[in-house]
């Protein structure tokens, strides 16, 4: 659950910039395009706050090369948290599901960064509340290793082998000014 | 008999002197004074005063002895540095017939640690509709001069009338409640800024203050005297000043508390702060502080009401009023009116002794520190200074307001006709 | 006192919106097939109510349910508990039993704060209604239901009731609703005003943040809503006011008084209504009246409520001013 954590801007050092990213999240779209054969039930749905944005360019994207609309939608998943009781409650993000809803599509979570897996559980219970799709997906920016649960992602922008005292923190435009992922050392307290 | 030298008092505050106690009087006042035969009390510069009287205390006995009774009530007061208390009738039975004032009286006779006067109820069981034999109470053996329903008013116009005249034949006085029924259903706390706020049925100033206005005109009339119990408000001394000033002969009474403390207070829904009458705000306390050193008000009486913890453990609404303030009472004084400048020992003394006494007609007590008199005496550290612990209180109850707070001032020895009931802080 | 919620007063303005930007995500919850949240699992909620509240309990209860707590309610009304003794008993009773939330209604002011101060329990008091004193959660969904429709529903996210001009109607003397509601409008930055015979305005209002006026009909044009309070009949009785007919006329809302609110303003009522007393049955029924959106609404604000306080290891709403005090 690093996606919060802080990397100061001066021991970080960026391993994706803003051309790669939009390379990535193309190859990931025509991926979907080539396993959903034709993406034709497809709905993607981002996991707030990045992830949200990554859905909608990678939806962006599937429309260039589908010519369809592509529903994409929001998920957040902090009330199924399973570190609820170990932080302050935290201010709750949108949940947005798309017109026709979820039941017998091929639903692709879209996150920028899938580490120990938790996130993903958390999103499969709340989808569980939600509807029943077809098939559930994962598509991430960047998956850094160290998993805690089963779970492995089915479309990934960039594998980034991390150790347990390394940072990743994703930044995009429309959050953050700029596109870029930066590696960086955790701020080991004193 | 056995002698004690008081060895360098400050008498009534004033310069070091020596008192030399021969039996139940006081034999010498001077300097120098011999201790040969005698059991010395170094007073160290402590204050000597005449064994304080309150004119309002609740002994509770009968009826409510897990609250109180006459031995621990007395035991509060000699603490305190009282030598005479004036007991309420609002026992259970009521202090309305000579057989329970007599109980009282006798039983204040045998613990010994305090004089106690029982006063009389005006109306047969507080109800306010029929007259109590006043005359057999004051011709019994405790020899009742004091009248009150406290805890209730004497409202109706005609009883309060009837009561003030009739006791004139045996040189009584009324005491009363002031508080009006109707202005006053479902009051729970001052009337004001913070009720308003707080949600607490208000109890307005004014219900006092008719009151007070009412019986003076009425003590006019017949030309008696009446005595108000605990005066709460700035309205109210305005009215007793006014009465004064045209000749009325009325005396006044205010409580340690509502010296000290304002609603500000009810904030914390703690109902160690419910009392009757309720505490007021800043502007009243001023006043009232005002009018006792101008004497306006002439007295300092405790309202001691004692009360068992879940009485005051529970929420507001549920809880009873009142607080303790026999062991606290002078302390608070000096706080209040001695350490601000308003009041010298000399003007405590004839505050909390002498004229309490006079308006009771305790016999004995509140006379000069002199020779030839009763030896009646209090000495108080004034320098000291301690937060209050309700664990270390003689009363059977601890419903006190001034829990940790630090005040000014401590009783160590209390001497009643002669025979010390507090020696170093400690009981006898 | 950061771990209850007793006093409207004790919001800051950051409070309040999150309490309502949170409502407003646990409304959506409602248009779900399963409307059940996991977030509460395993902790455990007594809905403690000495005051028959049917309403408010089942307001608290559907919450509670939808966050996954355990619920269990206690009607000390009725029962054996004598008054005075019983609010400590039975607050050591829940401790004893493990409670992590109680959610109190009492009729005497200042009991939840009793019960949250007093340290007979260790649990976070939420404050159902107490006396005459406050009902924060009523002013929550109050200023949720006015946020939504006077600024927006999504417009309105992250955003207060700046420069509205509110109007309460009624018993402010006995109105829990009206105290709360004063509180948290001035903090949301609302301009409140009060209409009331002089008699059922308390002494002391002069301090409150807001205007007071006795006459209805020049408020009515320079309202954004207007907030109706129950009148009992009762208050007849105490010579509060003469007559039923006389305070309708005075004080009760109609169609003719309706009219002259603007356009956009809309009618409130905190329930249960009295019909043909403070209101009629033809402004009730009509679609400006918010009556049935409030009670919808107080599920949210209440699964907000429980969720900012319970939700984690440490509440999120921090209750700054009553520290302060």
């Amino acid at each position: 659950m690093d996606r919060q954590q802080d990397t100061s801007a001066s021991d970080a050092r960026p391993v994706l910039e803003g051309p790669d990213i939009a390379r990535v999240l193309t190859r990931i779209a025509h991926e979907i395009v080539e396993r959903a054969k034709g993406a034709d039930d497809v709905v993607l749905l981002g996991i707030p706050t990045r992830g949200v944005f990554l859905a909608r360019r990678l939806a962006a994207k599937l429309e260039e090369i589908t010519e369809r609309k592509i529903p994409v939608g929001s998920l957040d998943i902090t009330m199924y948290r399973d570190d609820l009781r170990m932080h302050p409650p935290r201010a709750l993000a949108r949940t947005e599901i798309p017109g026709d809803g979820l039941d017998g599509r091929l639903v692709v979570l879209v996150d920028d960064v899938l580490f120990s897996g938790r996130t993903i559980r958390a999103a499969l219970d709340a989808l569980n509340d939600i509807g029943r799709p077809r098939a559930v997906q994962l598509a991430v920016l960047v998956d850094r290793g160290h998993r805690e649960l089963p779970i492995r992602a089915d479309y990934v922008g960039k594998n980034l082998p991390t150790s347990l005292r390394e940072t990743v923190k994703v930044q995009l435009a429309e959050e953050d000014g700029r596109d870029t992922v930066l590696l960086g050392a955790k701020q080991t307290p004193q | 008999m056995s002698k004690t030298l008081i060895r360098g008092a400050k008498v009534l505050g004033g310069e070091p002197q020596d008192v030399l106690i021969d039996g139940g009087t006081i034999a010498e006042v001077g300097t120098g004074l011999s201790a040969e035969g005698a059991e010395v009390v170094e007073a160290g510069g402590k204050v000597l005063l005449p064994g304080l009287v309150d004119l309002h205390t609740h002994l509770r006995e009968p009826g409510r002895e897990d609250s109180e009774t006459v031995l621990t009530g007395t035991r509060a007061a000699a603490s305190g540095g009282y030598t005479a208390v004036f007991a309420m009738a609002n026992t259970f039975p009521v202090a309305d017939t000579a057989g329970v004032v007599e109980q009282v009286y006798r039983l204040g006779q045998e613990h010994g640690y305090c004089d106690v006067q029982p006063i009389g109820a005006v109306t047969v069981g507080l109800e306010g509709r029929k007259l109590a034999e006043l005359g057999a109470m004051h011709e019994s053996a405790a020899g009742v001069t004091v009248f009150s329903d406290d805890g209730k008013c004497v409202d109706d116009a005609v009883i309060m009338r009837r009561a003030l005249e009739y006791v004139k034949a045996f040189g009584g006085v009324v005491a009363q409640h002031a508080q009006e029924p109707r202005l006053t259903e479902g009051a729970q706390m001052n009337e004001g800024v913070v009720s308003a706020e707080l949600g607490l049925g208000g109890w307005p100033a004014v219900a006092e203050e008719s009151i007070i206005a009412r019986d003076v005109l009425l003590a006019e009339h017949v030309g008696s005297r009446v005595h108000i119990c605990h005066l709460s408000t700035a309205g109210s001394v305005e009215i007793v000043r006014w009465a004064k000033s045209r000749g009325i002969d009325v005396t006044a009474e205010v409580t340690p508390h509502h010296l000290l403390l304002t609603d500000e207070l009810v904030r914390t829904y703690n109902p160690v702060y419910k009392v009757n009458p309720p505490l007021r705000t800043e502007r009243d306390v001023l006043a009232l502080r005002e009018a006792l050193a101008d004497g306006t008000i002439d007295i300092v009486a405790t309202d001691h009401a004692p009360h068992p913890h879940e009485d005051k453990d529970c929420e507001w609404a549920a809880a009873a009023m009142g607080m303790v303030g026999l062991e606290t009472a002078l302390s608070v004084v000096q706080e209040t009116m001695v350490d601000t400048g308003l009041l010298t020992w000399a003007g405590v003394a004839e505050r909390m002794s002498v004229k309490p006494a006079e308006i009771g007609q305790a016999k004995g007590h509140g006379r000069p520190v002199s020779a030839g008199e009763p030896a009646n005496l209090t000495l108080v550290d004034t320098a000291y200074r301690g937060s209050v612990d309700p664990a270390g209180f003689a009363s059977r109850s601890r419903n006190t307001p001034y829990e940790g707070r630090e005040l000014p001032g401590r009783v160590t020895h209390t001497w009643l006709r002669g025979k010390a009931t507090l020696v170093d802080g400690k009981l006898t | 006192m950061q771990r209850h919620l007793i006093s409207a007063a004790d919001l800051t303005r950051d409070d309040a919106v999150l309490i309502l930007d949170t409502a407003e995500e646990m409304a959506r919850v409602a248009d779900r097939p399963i409307k059940k949240l996991p977030t509460l699992r395993g902790r455990t909620v007594v809905n403690l109510f000495f005051e028959d509240s049917t309403r408010t309990r089942i307001s608290f209860e559907a919450a509670e349910k939808r966050l996954s707590a355990d619920v269990i309610n206690f009607s000390a009304k009725g029962s054996s508990v004598s008054k005075g003794e019983s609010l400590k008993d039975t607050a050591q009773t829940l401790e004893a039993m493990g409670v992590d939330a109680v959610v109190i209604r009492h009729g005497a002011s200042g009991a939840p704060y009793r019960l949250a101060t007093s340290g007979w329990i260790d649990a976070h008091v939420i404050n159902a209604g107490d006396g005459t004193h406050q009902h924060p959660t009523q002013a929550l969904l109050d200023a949720f239901t006015m946020r939504r429709r006077l600024v927006g529903r999504d417009a309105g996210l992250g955003r207060d009731l700046d420069g509205r001009r509110i109007t309460i109607v009624g018993d402010v003397l006995h109105s829990r609703v009206a105290r709360s509601n004063v509180d948290l409008l001035h903090t949301l930055g609302a301009e409140v005003t009060l209409v009331a015979p002089p008699t059922l305005v308390p002494v002391g209002v002069e301090t409150w943040p807001c205007e007071v006026s006795y006459d209805l009909d020049a408020v009515l044009p320079k309202s954004d809503a207007v907030m109706m309070l129950r009148v009992q009949r009762e208050r007849m009785n105490a010579a509060f006011f003469p007559t039923e007919r006389e305070y309708s006329r005075r004080y009760g809302l109609d169609g003719d008084r309706m009219a002259r609110m603007p356009e956009h303003a809309i009618v409130m009522h905190p329930g249960p209504m009295v019909r043909g007393m403070e209101i009629t049955a033809e402004v009730a029924d009509s679609d400006r009246c918010t009556v049935v959106e409030q009670v919808a609404n107080g599920v949210s604000i209440r699964m907000a409520v429980l969720y900012l306080l319970l939700g984690g290891n440490e509440p999120a709403v921090t209750h700054t001013r009553t520290e302060e005090k």
